[in-house]
């Protein structure tokens, strides 16, 4: 087992990237994801990690930089937050069409404007479409642990992987956080072996034109791998535990069982979300919680699984979709649940934004709401918690 | 002179290599001037290249899935980020020699083919960004002066008067109103070790340019002069012709900047007046007398200011 050390999180981030031998670096500074990518430059300048670090002129150049690299077959890292990942947005979409297992780190921050450095979930959610995989760390330990997982099953997979920590809140908290031991990430993490590469002693065009006759047959093909790739996703989540002890699944439940409200939630507020389910259970009130770790591709039956028989459902986006019918988390949940029989009654808030606190007393009063519209329906499709009249 | 460069022996009409690594039954215009030079560069730098490619005319004619024109591996992303791929392909294969994983003697070039907008335009700060870091690459602009791709847009690379689908020969406003962006001087102000114009008329010339730019550790940028009849309103037979008075009515020179010192190629003495060569084209056939006398002269200043930088910055006697 490794040693627990009390490190920066971003810090740890960055050392177990560096485990995971990676050959090609290309990031561009953006609050909060600073940290991250500053210490990977000192590793790399100190001689402690082998790799090519491009400092790029921009986060487009970041992600095209990796797009490069890695259809070039070797394993690449960038890192990025807010607008930022808008920048880089073009290329998203290319990158998991072309099947290159890109790691990403994204340090959740609100988009502009009003420009804010502070942490949400609305440069993330830009991003469901992408045909990326995306998974949600509650804290430091976690974060770590999701990037080790993205290199294998980014591989495996042939897909590439957004790894999500939340702003500030997380990247730049210091907590007791074990690495794996060197040894175990080179059993976890084996050498990278691309299938298709651009070399000369074997050409491959990459970035074809799709013509109307192909694209849906492309487009699909990307599908059908994000959709596989849950087995994928699960199955390392599984070989993680033998070698760390440590078991993540792709939907994290708190005292689901016999509830009769639950909340949905992801990042870094689920901890306070808890003592607020304590408090509330004292009280003799059956609420439980559930958090997304895995977000694309969507865990649709262990959301369903998770759920179990609450007759209503508080979810709690930290992102809004302008215009819509609920918080990005809020309109899936709401489709997910339509092709199921269950039908517990949806109370979608949006709260958190920019890092506006969200403390223990207000989950409790989004809990007392889901007790309210129990029996009948919400009367709106979503609600800006705590706006300021 | 660049030890790189201390053995080079230009091609001649007896060693220019018979192999061809762009297949033909690729879809561009007859008389394309971008497929062209392509081509003849692909000869120069043979099979052990990586091409990254913008989205562009060249894209689309070679590409169309499952057909390919690429003899060599090749990679398309986006429009204007051809210069970041080919920094990712570079240091990738930076990173594999280190590693054993390919051997540190074979040399495998890296290129970049893009067109005008996605060079001078959209894709600058890309090209800018992979200039500076100093990858060892090169970068081949292939300048037919507007968005041919998307049906004859005006770029930062038209030059003054031409007509093009949004800059058109209107009652008030004649035409391209600014005058073409020297992109050449923007790379060389990188200090990159080696920037050149060519012309496809010129071929030789153009293909001595690709052999020492391949040869050159870092960066190297290479400017060429690309007709397009579609685009352009001229005959597809003249596309050579034109490419040859574009540089003899000193419109496009011909020239080198290795580590900052300047080479005329070819020293245009009579030069032939500019309307020798505009009259061949559609693009330009609006324009008034006074247009024409302001693009002489604005020719000739052009022209005398490169010949002064290169008596001023020369290669030295022993070089």
């Amino acid at each position: 087992m490794g040693k627990r050390v009390a490190k920066e999180v971003s810090i740890a981030v960055a050392d177990a990237v560096a485990q995971c031998r990676v050959d090609v670096i290309a990031a561009y500074p953006i609050t909060p994801q600073t940290h991250i990518v500053e210490h990977l430059s000192e590793l790399v300048n100190n001689g402690e990690l082998d790799a090519e670090f491009v400092t790029v002129e921009s986060e487009h150049a970041a992600l095209s930089v990796c797009i490069g690299a890695s259809a070039t077959g070797v394993r690449t890292f960038t890192s990025t937050a807010a607008q930022g990942l808008l920048f880089m947005y073009e290329c998203l979409f290319i990158a998991s069409a072309l099947r290159l297992p890109i790691v990403m780190v994204v340090a959740n921050r609100s988009v502009s404007a009003p420009i804010s450095i502070w942490n949400d979930h609305g440069d993330i959610m830009t991003m469901r479409d992408a045909g990326w995989i995306q998974t949600f760390s509650e804290n430091g330990q976690e974060a770590v642990d999701l990037v080790y997982h993205a290199y294998r099953v980014a591989e495996k997979a042939m897909l590439p992987v957004a790894v999500n920590l939340d702003g500030f809140i997380v990247t730049h908290v210091v907590e007791p956080i074990e690495l794996l031991d060197q040894e175990l990430v080179d059993r976890y993490i084996p050498p990278y072996r691309p299938k298709y590469k651009l070399d000369p002693k074997n050409p491959i065009t990459v970035g074809a034109i799709g013509v109307p006759e192909i694209y849906t047959e492309a487009r699909k093909a990307l599908d059908v791998a994000l959709e596989n790739s849950y087995r994928t996703i699960v199955q390392a989540w599984k070989d993680f535990e033998k070698i760390s002890g440590r078991k993540y699944q792709p939907v994290e439940t708190y005292r689901m069982e016999d509830a009769e409200v639950g909340m949905v939630i992801m990042g870094s507020l689920t901890e306070t979300a808890m003592n607020a389910v304590d408090k509330l259970r004292e009280e003799g009130k059956k609420v439980g919680l559930l958090r997304f770790r895995l977000w694309r591709p969507f865990p649709y039956r262990d959301f369903l699984r998770a759920i179990g028989k609450v007759k209503s459902l508080v979810v709690v986006d930290r992102a809004l979709s302008h215009g819509s019918t609920g918080g990005p988390v809020g309109i899936e949940i709401r489709s997910a649940l339509y092709q199921s029989n269950k039908r517990p009654k949806i109370v979608n808030f949006v709260a958190g934004l920019a890092g506006r606190d969200v403390t223990v007393e207000d989950f409790i009063e989004m809990f007392e709401k889901g007790y309210t519209y129990m029996t009948k329906k919400a009367p709106f499709f979503y609600e800006i918690y705590g706006v300021k009249e | 002179m660049r030890p790189e460069l201390k053995n080079f022996k230009g091609f001649t009409l007896k060693n220019v290599p018979k192999e061809d690594w762009l297949a033909p039954g690729h879809r561009a215009c007859q008389g394309c001037g971008t497929v062209l030079p392509i081509k003849l560069a692909l000869k120069v730098l043979g099979p052990n290249t990586i091409v990254a490619s913008p989205t562009g005319c060249m894209e689309i004619i070679s590409s169309p899935f499952p057909f390919t024109s690429w003899k060599v591996p090749w990679i398309h992303i986006a429009f204007e980020n051809a210069a970041s791929v080919a920094s990712g392909v570079e240091v990738a294969l930076k990173a594999l020699r280190k590693r054993g994983k390919i051997s540190a003697k074979q040399k495998i070039n890296v290129v970049v083919f893009a067109g005008d907008g996605a060079t001078v335009d959209i894709g600058l700060q890309f090209l800018s960004g992979a200039l500076e870091r100093g990858h060892d690459f090169v970068y081949i602009c292939l300048d037919n002066e507007a968005y041919m791709n998307t049906g004859v847009q005006r770029s930062g690379s038209t030059p003054y008067g031409a007509h093009t689908t949004t800059s058109p020969a209107g009652k008030v406003i004649k035409g391209q109103v600014t005058w073409k962006k020297n992109t050449p001087a923007i790379a060389a102000a990188h200090n990159i070790p080696y920037v050149a114009t060519a012309s496809p008329a010129f071929y030789l010339d153009f293909m001595n340019k690709v052999k020492k730019a391949s040869l050159i550790n870092g960066p190297a940028y290479i400017h060429v002069f690309s007709p397009c009849p579609t685009g352009w309103g001229s005959e597809g037979a003249i596309t050579i012709l034109l490419s040859r008075l574009v540089v003899e009515t000193r419109i496009f020179p011909l020239y080198e900047i290795i580590d900052g010192k300047y080479i005329l190629n070819r020293k245009i003495d009579q030069p032939k007046p500019v309307e020798e060569y505009l009259k061949l084209q559609r693009r330009f056939r609006h324009l008034t007398p006074e247009q024409i006398e302001y693009i002489q002269k604005r020719v000739n200043e052009e022209y005398e200011r490169l010949v002064k930088l290169c008596e001023c910055f020369s290669p030295s006697e022993e070089e």
